[in-house]
């Protein structure tokens, strides 16, 4: 046989077995059951509008808190990682191979449960705020190592040329090695972010009232009250809408950030 | 100490501008500089050539100590800039600097890049740091340029920025390390004439090159280093038309 052929043959293959898995699939499942029981219409309207309103709003005010507070401390524990101070150093290092090397869900337990309980401390926003701790402290432990190889990734040059113009080393920081560091990681950073949106999930473990539950847990309770699995499809989309506009945008901005490079 | 000596160098003018005695560098087991001697006065243009290695560019990388000397001293107006109690980067202000590779900064416009420093090191309100940047993108005949992206710019063009950038700190002299040596050869033209231009003006220079031709025309003493020491320094038809050393003459031979 010739190895065009046989090429041609393989390829033949191919198609066949994807062609009977499909036909597999489409005569073997059983459709009228799949569209009661995850596409059902009526379902998906009982949870309309709530799990927009609440649901989707608390996912994305737990993400933007998240985020945020990760990239605050983040950023400080990249600074004490890059400091002449050999202690800070240490600390930063164990800080970040902790929360890195922890499952996020313990974690999180352990601000909503275990600290409460040892130090009698009410946190700030009830067991949600002290979920939402435990997802900072573990999502700045990833920033952390992200903004420093991103601090690391820009040119010596830059900063022996505003050093060379007289700008301390914390304005050369702020005004030179940051804002180019954060273009260098804009994508790994959004991975992070879209990492955070997913892991807010996490926070049902700390037990949420009514109004505070974000998508999954609230797809969950309604999956459980209806017997049916339409609010987990609905929710996944909801995911979706939240995190495919994200990574277009960021996208964009890759793309105008390449003018400034 | 140091508002007392920098009030001296403001009267004095006979002392050099530059001044490096028994300068050594060392990286790790590697000698780069083995015990420099070397003085730039005000006003001069001084040219630093040799083949590369030789250390001509740490030599004017200690001047404004982005190398830490090893040992020897490094006085820039009579101010001794290895002095741990020197204020280091008020004397930075005052030493421009160009680099090879133009390290312009890649976030900000062309009139961000003059004006960045302006405002940080020397606090200069905003309007007068503007002023004083577009002032200096005509000088190096940019002015049209102000909002430009580093990306957008030739490299000749982007060398010429930064050297506005440099010029827009009021600097008393300016060091050049190797400015032309990443230019597509169409374009050194302009940057030398610029310098040319700035050398005309009296600004107190230290270049380090590999333009033969600039330094002949331009410079007012031409220094030839390798293996980390000077060999040979002299008016330039002296050093370059008729070298002492065989070093110099075998450099020479090759460059010229």
């Amino acid at each position: 046989m010739k190895p065009s052929t046989r090429r041609r043959l393989f390829q033949g293959v191919l198609y066949a077995v994807f062609a009977v898995l499909i036909l597999v699939v489409i005569f073997l499942a059983d459709w009228a059951r799949i569209r009661v029981y995850f596409f059902n219409l009526d379902v998906a309207a009982q949870t309309l509008p709530e799990i927009v309103v609440i649901a989707a709003k608390n996912t994305i005010i737990y993400t933007v808190i998240a985020f945020v507070g990760g990239l605050i401390l983040g950023l400080i524990l990249a600074l004490m990682k890059l400091s002449p101070v050999l202690p800070y150093r240490w600390l930063a290092t164990g800080y970040v191979e902790l929360f890195r090397g922890l499952p996020a869900l313990l974690v999180i337990f352990g601000f909503a449960y275990a600290v409460p309980i040892a130090f009698e401390w009410r946190p700030p926003g009830g067991s949600v705020g002290a979920g939402l701790i435990g997802l900072i402290v573990v999502s700045s432990a990833y920033i952390a190592e992200t903004i420093r190889a991103g601090i690391e990734a820009v040119p010596k040059g830059q900063v022996e040329a505003a050093r060379s113009l007289g700008m301390k080393s914390s304005w050369t920081m702020v005004s030179v090695v940051l804002p180019q560091a954060f273009r260098i990681i804009t994508p790994p950073l959004t991975n992070e972010l879209v990492i955070l949106i997913k892991d807010t999930s996490l926070l049902f473990i700390v037990g949420l009232a009514l109004g505070e539950r974000e998508l999954t847990t609230f797809a969950r309770d309604t999956l459980t009250s209806q017997a049916n699995a339409t609010p987990l499809v609905v929710a996944s989309l909801l995911y979706l809408v939240i995190t495919l506009p994200m990574t277009q945008l960021v996208a964009k901005l890759e793309r105008h950030n390449k003018r400034g490079r | 100490m140091t508002s007392l000596s920098k009030g001296s160098s403001a009267v004095s003018t006979t002392e050099p501008a530059i001044e490096v005695r028994a300068l050594c560098k060392s990286f790790g087991s590697n000698e780069v500089l083995k015990g420099i001697d070397f003085h730039v006065d005000q006003g001069e243009v001084v040219c630093v050539i040799g083949p590369s290695g030789s250390g001509k560019s740490t030599l004017l990388r200690c001047v404004n100590r982005l190398e830490e000397p090893t040992t020897g001293t490094v006085m820039v107006e009579g101010v001794d800039i290895t002095d741990p109690e020197t204020d280091l980067d008020k004397m930075r202000t005052r030493i421009g600097m160009v680099f090879q590779q133009f390290n312009l900064f890649p976030h900000l416009s062309v009139l961000g890049n003059l004006t960045l420093a302006q405002q940080r090191a020397k606090k200069r309100g905003k309007a007068e740091a503007i002023e004083v940047a577009r002032r200096n993108l005509a000088k190096v005949g940019l002015a049209e340029k102000a909002d430009a992206f580093p990306s957008q710019l030739s490299g000749g063009q982007q060398q010429r920025v930064a050297i506005a950038r440099a010029l827009s700190m009021d600097p008393d002299m300016m060091l050049f390390d190797e400015p032309t040596s990443a230019l597509d050869p169409e374009l050194v033209g302009d940057v030398l004439e610029v310098m040319k231009q700035l050398a005309r003006e009296g600004m107190t220079m230290m270049v380090v090159t590999h333009e033969m031709g600039f330094a002949r025309e331009v410079g007012d003493r031409v220094v030839f280093m390798d293996g980390g020491v000077v060999v040979e320094q002299g008016k330039p038809e002296d050093v370059l038309g008729n070298p002492q050393h065989e070093r110099t003459r075998s450099f020479l031979s090759k460059v010229l």
